[in-house]
């Protein structure tokens, strides 16, 4: 998968999870400031990455991924080291 | 040498009654949210709560208990010496020994009823329903009383952000007992040890005599990882004791979760499709998270409202600190 077909898969998850207009999920956005993706949002957006992706995301890493593009990058990252 | 003699009950048992006792305070969020500097919206769009009930001091464990249990007694048309077992679920019966369940049969008048508390947190009621079921079904109670009941209020901290807006009070109880047909479904139940610190007691007594400054243990809780665990596991276990019942979510009428959080009830609703006929428990809007009382409360609600009917398939999951589950279907008496 292309870093934009991740982040368009991502951007349908966090429309579904938190109704916002996946349009509106780019790379520079950050979940919580721009997106207004609540911490408990964020956990259904991860487990749900996790299914999508294959990917394992453990609450400690969560915090981390503060803006899409941390998403993606990570994802990027897990997938290809699986 | 002899062979015992052995005993066995009818082959199918059911819930028979529903009671619930409500306390009278109405606590709003705007009473809670000075403590933990938060907001009326964000409370609301954090769990969906607007307002709880907390007890007042004559709003005992044992009194909310046989309030219930009364109705509950009431609605299935039994008198309380009927009774053989009266089983008390509760995280928030203060005095360590003896049971509260044992002065609950006394206040309620039955013939000497066993009567023991149970310790399984939000889980507790189911956990009591199986039991109940199993009990009926081996002879060893004509009918029992399940009781569900918290004053959380008591061991909630009202400076702490992840809990102060979520717990709350209240007591719901049910009669089980023989039945023509099957009334409760197979229990799944479980526990995960591994996740014990999720939510807890910050500290036991012990420590808490040996502090300087001496304090109520309160509840703590890991907001986001307890979150993760119930929305997604847990619809997996209601999924498991749907199998095992054989009902299908197109079959299934109600959908009864432990009121932990709308939240967490709209993520478990969305992982096992749940189709737009199958009524969902909302009770936590303005009665909050009430633990082990939460979901006959919620039944009763739901029976009261038309929104369950008699002879209704409800699916119930309870979830929580343990970390501990359980979950059946019931027939709706």
């Amino acid at each position: 998968m292309s870093t934009e077909e991740i982040r368009s898969a991502l951007a349908d998850i966090v429309n579904e999870v938190a109704g916002i207009p996946a349009d509106s999920v780019q790379l520079d956005k950050s979940f919580s400031d721009d997106l207004d993706v609540d911490s408990l949002s964020m956990v259904e957006v991860v487990v749900e990455a996790e299914e999508k992706f294959g990917v394992t995301i453990p609450d400690e890493e969560v915090k981390n991924l503060k803006t899409v593009g941390d998403a993606v990058a990570y994802i990027e990252r897990n997938r290809s080291a699986a | 040498m002899t062979g015992l003699r052995v005993e066995t009950g009818p082959a199918h048992a059911a819930l028979l009654g529903v009671g619930a006792y409500r306390p009278a305070r109405v606590v709003p969020n705007s009473e809670i949210v000075d403590a933990i500097d938060s907001s009326d919206e964000w409370i609301q769009q954090r769990s969906g709560i607007r307002t709880r009930r907390w007890a007042d001091d004559s709003e005992t464990i044992v009194s909310m208990s046989v309030a219930a249990a009364q109705e509950a007694l009431q609605h299935a048309g039994l008198d309380a010496r009927q009774i053989d077992c009266v089983i008390v679920a509760t995280v928030s019966h203060l005095l360590q020994t003896p049971s509260a369940a044992t002065a609950v049969a006394h206040e309620l008048g039955t013939d000497q009823a066993a009567a023991f508390d149970i310790s399984a947190a939000c889980a507790g009621f189911c956990h009591g329903v199986a039991l109940a079921n199993d009990m009926v079904r081996a002879g060893s109670a004509g009918y029992a009383l399940v009781i569900g009941v918290e004053r959380l209020s008591d061991i909630t901290d009202p400076t702490d952000r992840g809990t102060a807006f979520i717990f709350a009070d209240g007591a719901g109880a049910v009669v089980v007992g023989p039945s023509e047909t099957p009334g409760i479904g197979p229990v799944v139940w479980g526990s995960d040890g591994e996740h014990y610190d999720h939510i807890r007691s910050r500290e036991d007594w012990r420590d808490v005599l040996s502090s300087e400054e001496p304090r109520m243990p309160h509840l703590a809780m890991k907001g986001n990882p307890v979150f993760r665990w119930a929305s997604y596991s847990m619809a997996k276990v209601a999924q498991q004791a749907l199998d095992r019942a054989g009902v299908t979510v197109d079959e299934l009428d109600c959908f009864i979760p432990h009121q932990a959080n709308n939240r967490i009830t709209d993520a478990m609703a969305r992982a096992m499709r749940l189709p737009s006929s199958v009524s969902i428990a909302r009770d936590i809007v303005d009665a909050g998270n009430t633990s082990a009382a939460s979901i006959p409360l919620a039944l009763h609600r739901m029976i009261q409202e038309g929104e369950a009917r008699r002879g209704d398939l409800a699916l119930l999951v309870a979830f929580g600190a343990g970390l501990s589950y359980a979950a059946q279907v019931v027939v709706v008496p």
